[in-house]
């Protein structure tokens, strides 16, 4: 039972917007009908997107995987319907930045064709890593708007989280999404949760949902009661952002998720209803994530309603069942008014994280004010849930003062536009934030670019380098063997011929004579046998034996410059050696120098009756043994 | 059908800076209405002469500076100045210092450090700081006497004659203000002997007649602005807080220093803690930073008012802290959410 009280703390700063959720909860959720298409982009999640693994023309059942992921933080994606995939191919994605991302289209059959797929009934039984798989399998994501699968989230080893935290609070205006999710469907949700807690085995588990929610928290209570459930639900009051993960922690827990962190590092995983709802289905029912809740709002809709809808149901199709005037519509933001953002067009699909459309009309949402001047007037600061300074961040933002924004934590900034909202100067400060955090992505994008070019110039300059060092080297080694045999050419006058000759040098130049001489006598035989046959290759033989003749030459040359270098090497050898004995001669001398004075100064030390006497015995010690060592050395090198 | 594309947050509270500047105003008017009924109508017609100065000036201005003139005229950021300014300036003041003064504060206090916003330095407390300095005999001797001292009172086209042509018989209705009047009497007297000038003794409450009502009633209006959100409680509460100590742990004795209750509830204490020191371009930003630039100015006006030459200290204890605000913030960060501590000063991020 829950009869146990628990506490709640505020964080800092929010907003009370206005809530305009009526609207959408005056009817029960609805079926939408089958759409004549879906479109399925194969990134809805955070994470690599997926690889669609199906052909063009293929059939597909209801539930059947159409892209799977690709590594641990990514989604399958699955068939919402049966019917026959027609493209796969980049089209215009329902992101705010308009950018374009790989779709596969599906064209119903309108037969619902289901895949076999089977629940588990008895999942207490199941090994917890099988449940965490089949989570993956199910193609699970957090569909309170972030997109992070969900089986990362769980497969954080038990008994690390102490609380799980089920985040019902949906405190941005108009969505209700999760509110009628809860009130129709709260034992699902329960059964859901308790899949989660069975999982990650936390020490409580806190459903947090803002006041603003009465019947979704009196059905949630009531099934708790009837199942006798170890979960609690906490009542929070309405003030945006409470939804926001970091804030409901705050709000629940008093403790902040660490900067760069993340809510395991303070023992917490947070789950939103509609993700707890989907894993009981995944895990009851066996079926993947193919549709979800979504609320479809704004003043231009006749009946705003909260419709059940297949992922990838274009939008328009959701706003005819919503009886809403095409022609009306001013803006079509997905998401909330604080974080939504705007659409191009409602022919774009509806995806895991889409909680809402609001198709706005009669300037229920103006279009902003012209920017007035700040006045620092610091409203924006009481507003921050994140305990920033916005103005501040707002003037370095403008000022593309990065290094400054980044001292006062821009990162941090969660975008909830609590700030824009309080600001009386209609400042769009959210803008401004994020053009400086893509410029400080842009820099250490730039910078990291620049330094990978940097270390590719140096390893280049330094192979140059190393290239002209070896060229260099060559080209002197080629000048010293030049050198060498001037030199040799000169000592050959005056020297003896050399008598040790280098081996392998010799050997070579004695073989490249003899072939050199072999070729010249054969040369010279043709020659002689041409002359005899009296043939015209007469003149062809004489030039091949004067070449013949030349390569002997050189040779012969070569062998005798080489016998000279080899004398040269020898001569300077042996004075080497002559200088080498002198060294070693005068360090000889020099040791007995020291002992000398050693033996001197301990004779003195001795006669004075000093302390220090056996000091120098141990100095003398020392010299005697270098002497020592210096005479072995002299008498190797005389040997 | 191709939909706009506009950035979040798609809704925002009602209201613009123009809200904010007249709200501001609007709590002002209980002081202004004391400042009428205890010193005649000389305020308003410094008010009257200010605004109409302000409004050329602003226009002027940006017209020079190819701004949208009507858009800016609308915030009434130049209105607030000059209506600041206004009652800051004694009730008599001269035309021409007044008009001085607030060309100054428009033109060169605010205008040419960029405009709203920018301007490092209270704009009402330039202009006034200026005609203080430059004009010190007009400024000093154009306090009346409150109207509850004089037999006749005088009528709205003599209080006209005082401010635009000064005659004769303009000297016997000014007095010194009761701030000026203790401190220069309590050299020589005791406290006792003080309260028995007309100014203290027909009040009842050592504050001077007339100035407790307008201290009241400008602290009335500025908690009205505290309500309403338009500041927080920081500076004034830190200001009042720091001059009141000041005066009781160094001026406890009456016979010596200006009492307490001189130091809150005469001269411009409570306009200048609620409407003053919270202009919020000036001041600093950061919730501790408010406390520091409040007490600071406490301190200020406390060690002016006491040791220095003239008998109120506003203008430049609020200008003097406003050079300090920009260093108050960078030591002043509050800790972000999730960061174990605040980025201040020269500090590296965690």
């Amino acid at each position: 039972m829950n009869s146990k009280l628990i506490p709640i703390y505020d964080f800092d700063g929010g907003i009370h917007p206005e809530q305009n959720k009526l609207q959408s909860t005056s009817l029960a959720i609805a079926s939408s009908s089958l759409p004549s298409k879906l479109i399925l982009p194969i990134a809805q999640h955070i994470g690599a997107p997926s690889k669609p693994c199906v052909q063009v023309g293929e059939n597909v059942l209801k539930g059947q995987v159409i892209a799977t992921a690709k590594g641990f933080v990514s989604s399958n994606l699955h068939a919402p319907t049966s019917g026959t995939i027609t493209t796969i191919e980049e089209q215009v994605l329902p992101h705010q930045s308009g950018m374009s991302g790989m779709c596969i289209t599906l064209i119903p059959d309108g037969k619902e064709q289901w895949i076999e797929h089977e629940g588990l009934a008895d999942y207490q039984q199941t090994d917890r890593d099988d449940i965490i798989a089949r989570i993956q399998a199910a193609g699970i994501v957090g569909l309170g708007g972030a997109g992070f699968p969900s089986h990362v989230k769980n497969s954080i080893p038990a008994n690390k989280i102490d609380t799980l935290i089920i985040n019902a609070a949906e405190c941005e205006p108009y969505i209700t999404a999760d509110d009628v999710l809860m009130r129709e469907h709260s034992a699902e949700i329960l059964s859901g949760i308790e899949i989660i807690k069975h999982i990650l085995q936390p020490q409580s588990c806190l459903i947090g949902i803002e006041d603003n929610k009465p019947e979704a928290i009196a059905a949630l209570q009531a099934d708790i009661i009837k199942q006798n459930l170890n979960t609690q639900v906490v009542v929070i009051p309405t003030k945006y952002p409470s939804g926001g993960e970091k804030q409901l922690i705050q709000i629940l827990t008093n403790k902040e998720v660490p900067v760069k962190g993340f809510p395991a590092d303070i023992g917490v995983v947070c789950h939103n209803v509609g993700t707890a709802f989907s894993i009981h289905d995944a895990i009851i029912n066996g079926r993947p994530l193919i549709s979800r809740i979504t609320t479809i709002t704004g003043e231009a809709c006749g009946q705003p309603q909260n419709f059940h809808a297949l992922i990838g149901t274009p939008i328009e199709h959701l706003l005819q069942q919503a009886n809403t005037n095409t022609d009306t519509v001013q803006r079509l933001i997905m998401g909330g008014p604080m974080m939504g953002f705007t659409l191009p067009s409602a022919e774009l699909p509806i995806v895991k994280t889409t909680n809402c459309i609001i198709a706005t009309a009669n300037n229920e949402l103006p279009m902003p004010a012209s920017e007035q001047a700040c006045i620092r007037c610091g409203m924006c600061t009481e507003a921050c849930p994140a305990q920033l300074l916005p103005q501040q961040l707002y003037w370095f933002a403008k000022s593309s003062n990065l290094e400054q924004a980044q001292r006062h934590n821009i990162a941090d900034c969660i975008e909830c536009g609590a700030c824009a909202y309080v600001c009386p100067s209609n400042i769009p400060l959210v803008q401004y934030y994020r053009f400086a955090k893509g410029e400080i992505r842009q820099a250490a994008a730039d910078k990291q670019k620049s330094e990978r070019a940097k270390t590719r110039f140096e390893g280049r300059l330094a192979r140059q380098e190393r290239e002209a060092n070896e060229k260099e080297a060559k080209r002197q080694a080629r000048a010293a063997a030049a050198a060498a045999k001037q030199a040799e050419k000169k000592a050959a006058q005056e020297a003896e011929p050399a008598v040790v000759a280098e081996a392998i040098d010799f050997e070579l130049l004695n073989k490249k004579l003899s072939a050199a001489q072999t070729g010249l006598e054969k040369a010279q035989q043709k020659l002689a046998s041409a002359q005899a046959e009296n043939s015209d290759k007469v003149t062809l033989f004489e030039g091949a034996v004067s070449k013949m003749q030349a390569k002997y030459d050189e040779a012969k040359q070569a062998l005798s410059s080489a016998e000279q270098t080899q004398q040269q090497t020898d001569i300077q050898t042996s004075a080497d050696t002559q200088s080498n004995l002198e060294q070693l001669q005068q360090k000889v001398l020099l040791a007995q120098t020291r002992v000398d004075k050693a033996q001197e100064r301990l004779a003195m030390a001795k006669e004075q009756n000093l302390d220090t006497a056996a000091a120098m015995q141990l100095g003398l010690d020392k010299q005697l043994e270098k002497l020592a060592q210096a005479q072995q050395a002299l008498k190797d090198a005389q040997s | 059908m191709m939909l706009p594309n506009i950035s979040s947050p798609h809704t925002t509270r009602k209201g613009n800076t123009g809200n904010v500047m007249l709200t501001v105003l609007l709590a002002m008017i209980p002081g202004i209405v004391a400042l009428t009924l205890c010193f005649g109508t000389g305020h308003l017609i410094q008010i009257f002469i200010a605004i109409a100065t302000a409004v050329i000036c602003e226009a002027a201005i940006l017209r020079l500076r190819a701004r949208p003139i009507l858009f800016y005229l609308k915030d009434y950021s130049a209105i607030l100045t000059a209506v600041l300014l206004a009652v800051s300036l004694p009730p008599f003041t001269p035309y021409w210092v007044t008009i001085i003064a607030t060309g100054f504060a428009i033109i060169v206090a605010k205008h040419l450090y960029g405009g709203l916003g920018q301007n490092p330095f209270n704009p009402a407390m330039v202009g006034f700081a200026l005609v203080l300095v430059s004009f010190p005999v007009a400024m000093t001797t154009s306090w009346g006497a409150p109207t509850a001292l004089l037999e006749n009172g005088f009528s709205f086209s003599q209080t006209l004659s005082f401010i635009f042509s000064r005659p004769e018989a303009f000297d016997a209705i000014t007095m010194a203000t009761p701030l000026d009047l203790y401190k220069h009497q309590v050299a020589i007297s005791t406290a006792n002997e003080i309260l028995q000038d007309p100014i203290f003794y027909q009040a009842g409450f050592t504050a001077g007649l007339g100035w407790l009502w307008v201290n009241l009633a400008f602290l009335g209006g500025g908690l009205v602005l505290l309500w309403k959100n338009i500041f927080t409680w920081h500076i004034p509460v830190s200001l009042l807080m720091s001059l009141s100590a000041c005066s009781i742990l160094l001026g406890w004795d009456a016979d010596q220093y200006v009492p307490i209750s001189l130091h809150l509830f005469a001269g411009g204490t409570m306009l200048a803690a609620f409407f003053i020191a919270t202009d919020p371009v000036t001041a600093s930003t950061t919730p501790f930073g408010k406390l520091i630039y409040g007490a600071g100015i406490g301190l200020l006006i406390y060690v002016i008012r006491t040791f220095g030459a003239y008998p109120d200290a506003i203008a430049f204890a609020v200008l003097l802290m406003n050079f300090a605000a920009p260093l108050i913030d960078q030591y002043s960060q509050p800790r972000t959410y999730g960061h174990k501590k605040a980025v201040r000063g020269l500090t590296k991020n965690d």
